[in-house]
């Protein structure tokens, strides 16, 4: 140690002549990165108010809270994310797993207010500038919290399909099944799409734990047909999943049939809680499933429930119109067993008609009408009676019973919505070649996507904008379409494009059947006149109240007699609603 | 206490003091005879927090741990966690997470080199010390989106790919320091007041390295070999090519020298890393968050951090939250075992020069 040791730091003079690197906040504004976390931004628009980024907050810095003048549209909570800035850490992980990606982070991190509510804001509805900061923290979808891909269900082969009635979906392995119940977040938007309020979030979440038991048991609180609906349901739960707005919905559908199809004998795993047994007595006209559902339950809550079926098999449509590669019979069987296991009686081959019905009344202290829809739309084209006209409900059911029917080589559907698909896809399965004809297009066509995927798969021919306009005698036993081509004419917004004619054309196909699949209607011809006359109508729908009781006392009625979204969770729905408006009535307190 | 000795609190409020604990002196004259290390200042029980938290929760809350070197509480929790799961992550992964962690190592090293300097009154190198730092704060907050708290290092990998380009601004960075550290050498290495006051302060008798478990930095400059990097290699560390420094000194000067030595070697690894970075995923899906149950097991993670071997001992119960997450921080030791006995016999002057060599952290010492 020297002289040079002295003199040596006096070298930090030499920073006097440099320009610092540091800079002067405020006087020179400086940009943060471009993945910057920092104040929020929220997209209300986009964002459904699902509170996965509340749930997922570690400091609880989130609330859900409503917002006022904006009108909560379909799979909307109708509430959005306030944040409280004296608690948020800018960890993002509120981002990192908004299913709809509406949250995002600025790289804004400057904000002085002397007021401290100030720091407690709605993203999105509080403006405060921040809102068309181009950069900031951004959720990457791939690498995100949210998983947006399905786990895809194995189907039987297009080939092996046709030549069967096999069930077509495989179904999950419990592997499969438990990856897929892990990707729901628990929003519970689901619940306000499904008719009949399935606690969905929580049995998805008793199949990711592994437990099954549990997960059928939350089912049968308020569905006693929940493998029917984990393999035919119309499934509008999963189009207001969460998820769904920007991967694949979680599979509910398949994850219920994974659940229930575990068990063979539902009496060992369900766990229910009978009840005393009460001298009343309810009639159940028409063994569908939302029939079904009210004797489940009434038999459950101790009244005795007698069940009067028209046809030789329980079920209603989901026996009849069904076809079995959708929901084979053994299925059917197990749940209706274990329903009527709780004390139903059932009285199969019993038509009631006018005389019947007044004697039901008199022997029933309520009665539940679930008899659907059995009378098919004609099509209101001349030439209509033409024996190779056929009806698709009267051709399905003739399937499902194993009665002959014959429909030759070729086969044209008229129709587009569900029962049309399952028309075309069993005559495939018959050896016919088939095609649909509709009057609007594809993607206007009320069936769900997948049974129309699964039509074309096995090899449909889907024809678009097709106007029949008379049936004529061919020559060989065969049938003559003649049919008009359509435009479609804009509605305006928010409505289906109209299918016009266009007047001047003609075309005409020959085939052995035409299958016209274009609608039920209700049938009350049954009923005695003194209740017709009271029973109000609406549309061709029977009125119900909330509690599903029609204009007479103690008639109740529900399924697609009386609502008019027909589908067997609309119909189990109605069921369950009826036992409340029963019991109610039957207490003398509605 | 007899009438001559003095009792002296220096911090939590103190200068001097490394963080917010204090230490009681008494003090004969000048002279330190008997040294008490006091916490419980900013007790913020995250072991606690972490029992009550799904483990996702848990990630932004570790790296506040250790405010200026938050990664290895992110990495040391995510390893963990990834252990129990059995989640097995990218490689690419594995190489960011270790240039994180070097670049964390390094801005550390910067205010440090500037703090013991300032621990002696000369200010000039503190402010130099914070503000090359910031270099490397800059390219954090490019990479990870936040200057301080990264929250970067997840379970599954990293959060985010490296942005383009960033591989030239790490470089270009550590040209800049390189440049820099020169300078700094000059007025705190070449400088009279310093060598005078720090060679042969407060020597660590060797036998204590052993007996008290002291690591990091402080063993090394008491000529023990003992790197986690190099001894149970995590990351990528086995895959880079390094030695470990030591000096034989046992005294605050060698600990000065060994923590220089390590501002090279962590630019040297930094540029290693870059070279040899692979491309590819970066993050292994984790399973739904919300719902995440891991199987019942325990385990013990390590990393070296700057101030010597950080671990954590994890238990999981097969539920959503861990059973005990117990963090071990060097400071612990550093800062309550050896300091409370190694200062006893010095001047009170030399008690800041002396914390701040043995780098405590008071965060670590009550998590």
């Amino acid at each position: 140690m020297g002289l040079k040791e002295v003199l040596k730091p006096l070298g930090a003079w030499r920073q006097i002549a440099r320009r610092p690197h540091t800079i002067l906040v405020p006087t020179i504004k400086r940009e943060a990165a471009e993945r910057y976390r920092g104040f929020h931004v929220n997209d209300l628009e986009k964002c459904i108010g699902c509170g996965t980024c509340a749930a997922v907050c570690p400091n609880e810095a989130i609330d859900m809270v409503k917002v006022e003048g904006f009108e909560a549209k379909k799979g909307d909570s109708g509430y959005r994310p306030r944040i409280d800035y004296g608690r948020c850490c800018w960890c993002a992980l509120c981002v990192d797993s908004c299913p709809t990606t509406s949250l995002k982070m600025t790289n804004e991190y400057i904000w002085i207010r002397d007021v401290p509510e100030d720091f407690v804001y709605i993203p999105g509805y509080d403006i405060k500038g921040f809102e068309d900061k181009e950069k900031g923290y951004r959720k990457d979808k791939e690498h995100g919290l949210t998983n947006y891909n399905r786990v895809p269900m194995r189907e039987l082969d297009p080939g092996e399909r046709v030549k069967s009635f096999a069930e077509v979906v495989i179904g999950y392995t419990e592997e499969e099944a438990r990856k897929e119940a892990d990707r729901c977040v628990g929003c519970g938007l689901c619940i306000a799409g499904c008719p009949d309020r399935m606690h969905i979030p929580d049995y998805i979440r008793a199949i990711a734990s592994g437990e099954y038991e549990r997960s059928v048991n939350i089912m049968y609180e308020n569905n006693p047909f929940a493998e029917l609906c984990g393999k035919v349901c119309t499934r509008r739960c999963e189009s207001y999943c969460s998820i769904g707005h920007e991967g694949d919905p979680v599979a509910i559908r398949w994850l219920k049939r994974f659940a229930t199809e575990r068990f063979s004998d539902l009496k060992e795993v369900i766990k229910v809680r009978k009840q005393e047994p009460k001298d009343k007595s309810v009639g159940i006209i028409g063994a569908g499933p939302g029939g079904l559902t009210a004797a489940y339950y009434l038999s459950l809550k101790g009244y005795k429930v007698t069940v009067y079926e028209a046809m030789p098999e329980v079920g209603g449509m989901t026996m009849a119109g069904i076809p079995k590669y959708r929901f084979p019979f053994p299925s059917l069987k197990k749940q209706v067993d274990f329903i009527l296991s709780h004390g139903a009686d059932l009285k199969l081959n019993y038509y009631v008609d006018s005389e019947k019905f007044r004697e039901l009344m008199k022997r029933h202290d309520a009665i539940y009408l679930g008899v659907g829809l059995m009378k098919p739309w004609n099509l209101g084209v001349p030439g209509e009676e033409h024996p190779n006209v056929i009806y698709a409900i009267d051709f399905l059911r003739k399937v499902n019973f194993n009665e002959p029917v014959e429909i030759g080589k070729e086969v044209v559907v008229i129709g587009g919505g569900d029962v049309a698909m399952d028309a075309a896809r069993v005559s495939r399965r018959m050896g016919a070649r088939v095609t649909i004809a509709y009057r609007r297009r594809k993607i206007d066509m009320p069936a769900d996507h997948e049974e129309i995927e699964g039509a074309e798969e096995e090899g449909v021919e889907i024809w678009e904008k097709i106007i029949p306009l008379r049936v004529e005698d061919a020559p060989e036993g065969k049938v003559k379409l003649v049919y008009g081509k359509a435009k479609m004419v804009d509605q305006g917004p928010g409505k289906r494009p109209k299918p016009v004619l266009i007047e001047g054309e003609e075309y005409e196909m020959v085939v052995d059947r035409i299958i016209v699949a274009i609608g039920q209607q209700a049938d009350l011809s049954f009923l005695p006149e003194e209740i017709e006359e009271k029973l109000e109508v609406e549309r061709g729908r029977i009125k119900v109240n909330e509690r599903q009781m029609t204009s007479i006392p103690g008639l109740f009625a529900g399924g697609d007699v009386a609502n008019r979204v027909a589908d067997a969770i609309s119909a189990i729905a109605d069921g369950l609603r009826a036992v409340k408006g029963i019991e109610l009535y039957l207490k003398g307190e509605l | 206490m007899s009438k001559e000795e003095v009792r002296l609190f220096i911090g939590p409020q103190h200068p001097g003091i490394t963080g917010n604990m204090s230490i009681e002196l008494l003090l004969k004259g000048d002279t330190i005879t008997w040294a008490k290390t006091h916490i419980g200042y900013l007790h913020r029980a995250f072991e606690k927090l972490m029992e009550r938290r799904i483990f996702i929760k848990s990630f932004p809350l570790v790296c506040r741990i250790c405010v200026p070197e938050p990664d290895t509480n992110e990495e040391n929790f995510a390893r963990g966690l990834e252990e129990l799961a059995g989640i097995e992550i990218p490689e690419r992964a594995k190489w960011i997470r270790t240039l994180v962690l070097e670049l964390s190592r390094l801005q550390m090293l910067i205010m440090w080199y500037g703090g013991i300097a300032g621990s002696m009154g000369l200010s000039t190198p503190v402010q130099w010390g914070i503000g090359d730092r910031d270099y490397i704060l800059d390219l954090f907050e490019e990479l990870t989106g936040a200057r301080i708290y990264h929250i970067y290092i997840m379970p599954g990998g990293v959060r985010k790919d490296l942005p383009d380009g960033f591989e030239e601004k790490v470089l270009r960075a550590m040209d800049m320091i390189e440049k820099k550290l020169p300078e700094y050498d000059e007025i705190i290495m070449e400088n009279a007041v310093v060598q005078k006051r720090l060679k042969g302060l407060a020597k660590i008798p060797k036998g204590w390295v052993e007996e008290m478990g002291i690591t990091g930095p402080v063993a090394r400059a008491c000529g023990f070999p003992f790197d986690v990097r190099k001894d149970s290699p995590y990351e990528a560390y086995d895959q880079l090519d390094f030695d470990v420094i030591t000096e034989e000194g046992c005294d605050v000067w060698s600990m000065l020298l060994v923590r220089r030595r390590e501002i090279d070697l962590s630019i040297k690894l930094i540029r290693q890393i870059i070279d040899k970075m692979p491309k590819g995923e970066f993050l292994t899906r984790l399973p739904n968050v919300l719902y995440w149950k891991i199987p019942s097991g325990e385990t013990y993670v390590k990393s070296e951090s700057t101030r010597g071997e950080f671990g954590y001992y994890m238990v999981t119960d097969g539920s959503d939250k861990p059973r005990r997450v117990h963090v071990k921080g060097p400071s612990f030791i550093h800062g309550i075992t050896l300091a409370e006995r190694l200062l006893v016999g010095q001047n009170i002057a030399d008690v800041a020069p002396i914390l701040v060599a043995l780098q405590t952290c008071p965060p670590e010492m009550e998590r």
